[in-house]
């Protein structure tokens, strides 16, 4: 369904646009219908930028993005089928407005012509079933509800339209434990609807409990990509490992990698970015920088 | 609110819960009850008054204030209470035109800029850095020495062509931090325009920031109105606050002692200016429903 195939992004910073800094370098994965990929990287790493770049709220700067073959065109027609959620629920809500604005504006654009009351049925269907009490959460200023709350309703409002692939961007990380499982089991019922969810985090053990499959990003390039249970039982690249190490070790930066002795992907004579080590298991260069 | 049965559009309960607010903040309430009333007496006085030319003659000179003339009388028998009236009345349309029309440059500019980035905002970026270094009172007299000031309507017309620029600046600036937050993507991803995005969810955050800029430019255009009239640059004829207070200045109301002379323009243009500020101070707390006391 979604198919993001030799994607660059190339942000221009600077006064004048002097300088240029490459925050995804051609970066190919697919999502299919029903199918949660995650998407794992530290920070900075670009994971926002792809799915900025999926959601046309950035261009992409070369490579081509489609959803069902066609590629996509950011607007009201895209919108309908493809949404995000967003890291900090907090700054997604116009702090001036009442929280249920959100749901509000998606009646104004999508559905219009749907009478008031009906309507509201919906809100409130939806807002049950992300778990919320209506009653408690409607009527209320941002301010005057928890993150957890915030969050769940920027799901209910994605629920409201016919979705076909949800961009969750590190919808977790600003949740306390209990409700960050909510969330995920959220996320599970959407993909047993059939919806295909690109779940970027950084929290590898919550990837791992939802995910299919999992993509490894390091600084704007794909190091590994595979199932779930490949990438984190049997990790190819030293980079991934490191990931998974279970200790973080103080001291020693992330990027202090010893590359391996020997490179699989020389091994086997990779050609481009990413070599099938196994059937549906990528892996890229093990020396981690131009070789 | 517990138990809402219909949903109606948010803006519409937003709107209510202003005015809910509005109504119980003090300041505000005191800020634009002055303004208003000083609005009331610049549109009716002049009705009641009902003369011809609020310059004429009508009584014997240096009459301090009484029953017959509430403001007394200027060196040549002028009616201060008349010239006055008429007085506000040339005052707020040149602070509202002057004001209205920086103020909409301002916000195109500010907006446009801020929003959209790039090469676009360093294009009108130093549009407004021209229009800011253009030694205003100079080009003001060239144009007077051509074609001549004689309307308070091309007094207005050129202040708010050349108050704009850093009112457009700040309004740029915020726009700039507003849409890099999230709210703007989320309203990107329910099919909004631009434009709408700009009108509806920029503008309403920073709806009491651009109260208090047109006030600031309102009142700007008051003050610079004034100072105009004051070296002999205002229009010529009818009277301004501004023209009464060089009339009074010239013909030296404050050595004589006329002080009802001067005192009513100089207290009516703080009086306008400084309430209209009070009620921004209030509307900042109606509008940030963080500094509401609940
Ligand atoms: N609008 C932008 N302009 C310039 N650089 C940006 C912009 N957005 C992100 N970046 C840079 O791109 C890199 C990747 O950022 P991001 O995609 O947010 O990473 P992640 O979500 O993985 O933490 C970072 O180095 C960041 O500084
Ligand atoms: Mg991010």
């Amino acid at each position: 369904m979604l198919k993001v195939d030799n994607v660059t992004k190339v942000y221009k910073v600077g006064t004048f646009g002097g300088r240029t800094m490459t925050a995804v370098d051609t970066v190919s994965f697919d999502v299919r219908p029903g199918e949660v990929v995650s998407l794992i990287g530290e920070s900075g790493s670009g994971k926002s930028t792809i799915g900025k770049m999926i959601l046309g709220l950035t261009p992409v700067t070369s490579g081509s993005i489609t959803v069902d073959g066609v590629p996509i065109q950011p607007g009201k027609d895209y919108y309908r089928t493809v949404q995000g959620v967003f890291q900090d629920p907090f700054s997604c809500y116009n702090p001036v407005f009442k929280a249920d604005r959100v749901f509000a504006l998606i009646k104004e654009s999508y559905y219009p012509s749907v009478p008031d009351a009906e309507w509201t049925e919906r809100v409130r269907s939806a807002i049950q079933d992300v778990r919320l009490n209506p009653d408690e959460v409607l009527g209320k200023f941002p301010h005057q509800l928890s993150g957890g709350q915030l969050q769940r309703l920027l799901i209910a409002r994605a629920l409201l339209l016919d979705l076909k692939l949800l961009i969750a961007d590190e919808i977790t990380s600003m949740l306390d434990a209990s409700t960050r499982i909510d969330v995920l089991n959220l996320l599970a019922e959407l993909k047993a609807r059939g919806l295909g969810v690109l779940y970027v985090t950084h929290d590898l053990s919550l990837g791992h409990y939802l995910a299919e499959r999992t993509v490894v990003l390091r600084r704007g390039t794909i190091v590994e990509m595979g199932l779930t249970s490949k990438v984190f039982d049997d990790p190819l690249h030293p980079y991934t490992r490191q990931l998974l190490s279970a200790v973080p070790r103080l001291h020693a930066p992330w990027d202090d990698i010893e590359p391996p002795a020997t490179c699989l992907y020389h091994e086997r004579g990779g050609v481009g970015g990413l070599l099938e080590a196994d059937p549906g298991h990528y892996v890229a260069c093990a020396q981690l920088s131009d070789c | 609110m517990t138990t809402t049965t219909t949903l109606p559009t948010e803006e519409r309960v937003v709107r209510r819960e202003a005015l809910y607010f509005a109504v119980r903040n003090t300041k505000l309430m005191i800020g634009f009850g002055i303004v208003l009333f000083l609005l009331l007496v610049g549109i009716f006085g002049p009705i009641l008054a009902n003369v011809e030319d609020p310059n004429e003659y009508v009584a014997a000179a240096m009459l301090p204030p009484s029953s017959e003339h509430w403001f007394g009388t200027t060196t040549f028998g002028q009616d201060v209470f008349t010239q006055f009236v008429y007085g506000l009345r040339t005052t707020f349309v040149a602070g509202a035109l002057g004001g209205g029309i920086a103020a909409v440059i301002a916000m195109v500019i500010g907006f446009v800029a801020g929003y959209r980035g790039g090469w676009v905002d360093e294009i009108l970026n130093m549009l407004t850095n021209v229009v800011l270094v253009i030694p205003t009172l100079a080009v003001l007299l060239i144009i007077n020495a051509y074609l001549g000031i004689r309307s308070v309507g091309v007094q207005a017309l050129f202040i708010g062509l050349t108050s704009w620029p850093w009112a457009a600046r700040s309004i740029r600036a915020q726009t700039f931090s507003l849409r890099n937050r999230e709210f703007v993507d989320l309203a990107r991803l329910s099919g909004m325009t631009t434009r709408k995005i700009i009108t509806r969810e920029i503008a309403p955050n920073m709806s009491s920031y651009l109260f208090m800029t047109f006030i600031l430019l309102f009142g700007g255009s008051i003050l610079i109105a004034s100072s105009l009239d004051f070296i002999g640059l205002g229009p010529t004829e009818g009277v301004s606050l501004g023209l009464m207070l060089q009339n009074s200045t010239q013909w030296s109301a404050l050595q004589l002692g006329l002080w009802w002379w001067f005192v009513p323009p100089g207290a009516g243009i703080t009086a306008v200016v400084g309430a209209l500020y009070v009620a921004n101070v209030g509307l900042d707390e109606v509008f940030n429903p963080k500094l509401r006391e609940t």
